[in-house]
């Protein structure tokens, strides 16, 4: 898993060095930016998977960093990030979209996967708990994304909207530039089979989440 | 409170609290909290930690058998009520911004022979793994109670700590793409049922900073600003930040001078 993400971090690094650069935005130095850089660079340490390499930041984490506080994104660099990133989602090869809600029920609760004190052999969870309203049934929901309840529902259980969950989950970015949603799929936190079990939470209408 | 009475109190608390699974069950946490908080009123374990550091300030150790009362953490040589709330500062000895733990550390070099890996070696206290540092923070911090934070920013490299930490602070990264802006940057927002502070608005940014260290609950021990801030780095999915390291004095610099005009208020309790 880890190393899907290096490589995601590789190419991208490799994408902006080719060509991408022409963004002005990205060649503006910043002095305290790059000091903030250099001082974490000298004080991290690696531990565990959660290896120092981790600082290097991809263009989008960048320019999301850049465009944070104060400092509106503009349209025209949301729509570009977006349409880069729409080019990263990966469709499942045997074109179904949807697993079984069960399981995906347990991938939202779960927390653990990424961190210093996780065991990378171990299965990660999307902890959408963390973020989301998604059952009537769990109290225990966080606020910084929107509710899904009823998300299937309110959407209309078409084959549509499967694909957009899909791609959502797979890659928030790609709809959404500088989410604070995690691009799961494109970053390896979860499996393809994990993501159609979440997206059959969000979309089967017998899931929980649609009664 | 008489020590007899704290103690008995403790044990029952931790009981109590191990019983209850706290982990799993964070609405019942938020009650549980506040039910102790009304249980022990003005008795919370944190007193335990704060007289052990007492007693360590005072103690002559390390291969120059010398107390730690001669350090300088702030208000000059010795002084220890209000330092905390001047924290962190520049110093000229050192020639860098520092925190309370990086103080310490310089400190207990300077006077007592400690070196700087011994100093950080047990930095977070584990059950009998009883921490010094915790301790000696614990009782420094409560010597600050019902002062106003006044972190200065006069000095340039004071300004540029705050600007470091600022670009800390915001900087986005790792497997998940978060920065402490994610879970820090908005008002009335939570994570599972644990509200989180807009660290950028003053009036949260106070309420936080004033309440740590903090007897943590679900750990049973006294954390620092320092430990909160390596346990955010790990939810954070990022690398580990040093201990008492220049790059935490500059993220917590950011954090402190927020809350400047705060009414210090710890060691509190914590979830
Ligand atoms: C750290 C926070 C966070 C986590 C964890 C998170 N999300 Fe989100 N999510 C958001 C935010 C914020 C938005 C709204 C902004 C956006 O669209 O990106 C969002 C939007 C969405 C949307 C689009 C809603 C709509 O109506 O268009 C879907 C679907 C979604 N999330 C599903 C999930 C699923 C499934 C998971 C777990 C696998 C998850 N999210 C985990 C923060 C999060
Ligand atoms: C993925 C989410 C997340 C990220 C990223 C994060 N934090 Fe936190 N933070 C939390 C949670 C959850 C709490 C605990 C709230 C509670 O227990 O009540 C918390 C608590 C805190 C507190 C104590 C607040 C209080 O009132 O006691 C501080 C200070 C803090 N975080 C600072 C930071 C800093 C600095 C960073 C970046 C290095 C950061 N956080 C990154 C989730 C996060």
């Amino acid at each position: 898993m880890e190393k899907t993400y290096q490589r995601m971090v590789l190419a991208a690094g490799l994408a902006v060095a080719v060509g991408m650069v022409g963004c002005a935005a990205m060649q503006e130095t910043d002095k305290s930016g790059e000091e903030a850089l250099t001082l974490m660079k000298k004080d991290f340490k690696s531990r565990g998977q959660a290896t120092v390499d981790r600082l290097n930041q991809d263009d989008v984490q960048a320019l999301c960093t850049k465009y944070s506080g104060d400092a509106a994104l503009p349209p025209e660099e949301a729509r570009r990030v977006e349409a880069a990133q729409m080019a990263h989602v990966k469709y499942p090869a045997d074109g179904k979209l949807l697993g079984d809600w069960k399981a995906g029920e347990k991938v939202a609760q779960a927390g653990n996967g990424m961190q210093w004190s996780d065991n990378p052999s171990k299965p990660g969870g999307g902890n959408c708990y963390a973020c989301h309203e998604l059952t009537k049934a769990e109290l225990s929901f966080g606020t910084i994304g929107p509710s899904l309840y009823h998300f299937g529902r309110n959407r209309g259980f078409t084959a549509e909207s499967q694909k957009y969950a899909y791609g959502k989950v797979y890659n928030s970015e790609a709809f959404a530039a500088c989410s604070s949603m995690p691009r799961f799929g494109a970053h390896g936190i979860l499996t393809e089979q994990q993501i159609k079990d979440v997206v059959a939470l969000l979309m089967d209408p017998h899931s929980p989440v649609n009664q | 409170m008489n020590p007899m009475f704290r103690g008995v109190l403790v044990v029952g608390f931790s009981a109590v609290a191990a019983a209850t699974a706290w982990a799993q069950k964070p609405s019942n946490t938020v009650q549980e909290i506040e039910r102790y908080r009304e249980l022990l009123q003005d008795g919370n374990p944190a007193e335990l930690w704060e007289a052990r550091g007492e007693a360590l300030w005072k103690e002559q150790r390390g291969p120059k058998h010398a107390s730690l009362e001669r350090c300088d953490i702030g208000l000059g040589p010795g002084v220890v009520k209000g330092a905390y709330t001047v924290l962190p500062r520049y110093f000229a000895d050192t020639d860098k911004v520092q925190d309370l733990e990086s103080r310490l550390v310089t400190c207990m070099g300077a006077l007592q022979g400690i070196s700087e890996s011994d100093a950080k070696k047990v930095h977070f206290g584990n059950g009998p793994k009883k921490s010094v540092m915790e301790a000696v923070v614990a009782w420094i911090t409560s010597e600050s109670r019902g002062m106003k934070m006044n972190v200065s920013l006069d000095n340039p490299k004071e300004k540029e700590a705050y600007e470091i930490g600022k670009k800390m602070f915001f900087y986005r990264a790792g497997p998940h793409d978060f920065s402490c802006a994610t879970c820090h940057s908005h008002d009335g927002l939570r994570i599972r049922l644990q509200d989180l502070p807009n660290l950028t608005n003053p009036r949260d940014a106070q309420r936080a900073y004033t309440t740590w260290p903090g007897y943590r609950v679900s750990q049973g021990e006294v954390r620092t600003m320092q430990h909160r801030i390596f346990d955010c780095y790990r939810q954070q999915r990022f690398p580990e930040p040093g201990y008492a390291s220049d790059a935490v004095s500059a993220l917590t610099m950011y954090l402190a001078r927020n809350a400047n005009g705060g009414t210090y208020n710890a060691p509190a309790l914590k979830r």
